[in-house]
């Protein structure tokens, strides 16, 4: 897009410029769309689950209930708390929205078709999701009571925790790979499984530090079973009791762009991206945008399954599983995989 | 163009966060300034092309690091009447090291002009990822520092535990495994009693 422009005669810095915001438009809106529809297609999971029928009353199936969620919530009054620190109540929400953003910048959907095709992608998303923590703990303080206070703090462990084992998990997929960027990591996933699957996830050493991943990612997005940071029955509705209106609907909206990360995470790390699940010429015909999409889908699906059947964890047994179980195994893995590698791979020029 | 924009954009922005981390009244005012002034110096870094120290200064100081700061400073009642007292009696001393550490920073200065981009020193084109490069490096002429340094932070990380690891004899840890043995059948039992009879627990 930016040779269009300078062919329209803008200098290369303006061109690119001017094509940045236009790809940050193209991912972001489409994005809050999509955050509308699948806070539509959870909900009627869950209702599934339960044997309810879920919401069907606004637009077609009820399709249009989100949107009207969001109309209702926007044209709430703003209320701030006499005795909270005001600048950063605000700033909370703000902060878990960007953040949630941003990672988008760096997922490959097609071939060719990323924002910011970089050489360290993946490290770009862990920086950014180590990010999102401070959205949940500035709420926390900034609104200066007690329910979520307490839920800053857990959130804060709770993020700290889990992204240690989500980098050992990352460096064996990237140890595999052979590099940090995102496209070039699905790219190396064709025909990775007997020269028929492309997905990582297909390695018997992989596929467990997948598991790993899978929990792990929802730990991190702060759902169920793990979702003790809005823990309704004790903490009413953690760092969002003192919020309302629209900045309460930004914490809601970064809450699900950050789920639909993780599951294209899921997707591009260890299943295979874009590419089909199988490596055979007609499945190449369908475009890759909708591999992907079919596959953060089923993910989806996958969350809120396990949010509409998994009880709530201790917070003890949260942190035992992040640090007593997860961390010792994905360092037991890492140590295997580049061993592994290093008795197949070592000298043959890989 | 856009890369003079964006480098006095991070400058200017890593300078006056850093300034308000001094003048903050409230502490955790003056550590979420700090989170802000190592934010925009990783996209100083992008700018020379050092993405990968970029990307680790994030994750490594925003990420990890100042959390702990903030989660400490939140937990912690800090009266700022009594730290403030020493102020008159330190500023003999106080002054004296700003002295000092201006004095290298014109030296510095003086020696390279900072920020290629705006002294026309163009960046050398990477043959190869920074990671690449780095790895290489780390992995084969640096590798005794290297492993070094990680076992410093090994016996660093191992000594901190030690210290603050006090065994207390009132504690009741609950046993996991126990926990994930029990079953339906120890802790629930079905009883029918008849009226008035009760039932012994």
């Amino acid at each position: 897009m930016t040779d269009a422009f300078v062919r329209w005669g803008m200098s290369y810095d303006w061109a690119w410029f001017v094509a940045t915001i236009i790809g940050i438009l193209v991912i972001a809106l489409p994005l809050m769309l999509a955050v509308a529809m699948i806070i539509y297609a959870e909900r009627k999971i869950w209702a599934a689950m339960a044997l309810r029928r879920g919401p069907n009353v606004v637009g077609p199936w009820g399709l249009l209930q989100s949107f009207a969620d969001g109309l209702k919530v926007f044209l709430k009054e703003t209320i701030i708390p006499t005795s909270a620190n005001k600048g950063l109540f605000l700033i909370a929400p703000i902060v878990t929205f960007t953040v949630a953003l941003i990672v988008w910048a760096v997922i490959p959907f097609q071939p060719g078709v990323v924002l910011a095709d970089v050489n360290v992608g993946l490290l770009y998303v862990l920086a950014a999701s180590s990010l999102g923590v401070y959205g949940v703990i500035v709420a926390g303080w900034a609104s200066n009571s007690k329910y979520p206070f307490f839920s800053a703090l857990r959130a804060a462990a709770q993020m700290v925790s889990y992204e240690v084992s989500i980098g050992f998990v990352l460096i064996t997929v990237v140890l595999y790979a052979g590099t940090f960027n995102l496209s070039q990591i699905v790219v190396e996933q064709k025909g990775f499984g007997l020269g028929l699957v492309n997905a990582f996830g297909f390695n018997l050493l992989l596929f467990p530090m997948w598991v790993v991943f899978f929990i792990s990612s929802m730990a991190e997005t702060f759902r169920t079973p793990f979702d003790l940071v809005e823990a309704e029955s004790e903490l009413v509705a953690g760092h969002q009791t003192e919020y309302s209106s629209m900045s309460f609907a930004l914490f809601w909206l970064g809450e699900y762009a950050n789920v639909i990360l993780m599951c294209a995470l899921n997707a591009i790390l260890f299943w295979g991206g874009w590419l089909p699940p199988v490596d055979w010429a007609p499945l190449y015909w369908i475009p890759g945008i909708i591999w992907l999409f079919a596959k953060m889908s089923f993910f989806f699906f996958c969350f809120g399954w396990v949010k509409a059947t998994v009880p709530r964890y201790r917070y003890d047994q949260l942190m035992r599983l992040g640090w007593k179980i997860f961390l010792p195994l994905s360092l037991v893995f890492v140590v295997l995989v580049s061993g592994w590698l290093m008795l197949t791979r070592y000298g043959a020029g890989a | 163009m856009i890369a003079t924009i964006a480098f006095y954009l991070f400058a200017t922005l890593t300078i006056a966060p850093a300034l308000a981390v001094v003048f903050a009244r409230n502490p955790v005012h003056s550590v979420l300034w700090l989170i802000l002034a190592f934010f925009n110096a990783a996209g100083l870094m992008l700018l020379v092309g050092a993405e990968f120290i970029a990307m680790l200064l994030v994750i490594v100081y925003v990420g990890a690091v100042a959390v702990l700061f903030l989660f400490v400073v939140m937990m912690l009642d800090i009266d700022f009447a009594s730290l403030r007292r020493g102020f008159s009696a330190n500023l003999p001393f106080g002054i004296i090291i700003a002295l000092v550490l201006l004095g290298e920073i014109i030296v510095a200065v003086s020696a390279w002009k900072v920020g290629p981009t705006l002294s026309n020193h163009a960046i050398p084109a990477a043959a190869q990822p920074n990671i690449v490069a780095l790895g290489q490096l780390l992995y084969s002429r640096y590798l005794f520092a290297f492993e070094i340094a990680g076992l410093l932070l090994l016996v660093a990380m191992i000594g901190a535990i030690v210290l603050t690891h006090r065994s207390r004899g009132d504690l009741r840890t609950p046993k996991v495994s126990k926990q994930i043995r029990r079953r339906p059948g120890e802790a629930i039992r079905m009883l029918d009693p008849g009226v008035g009879e009760g039932m012994k627990l």
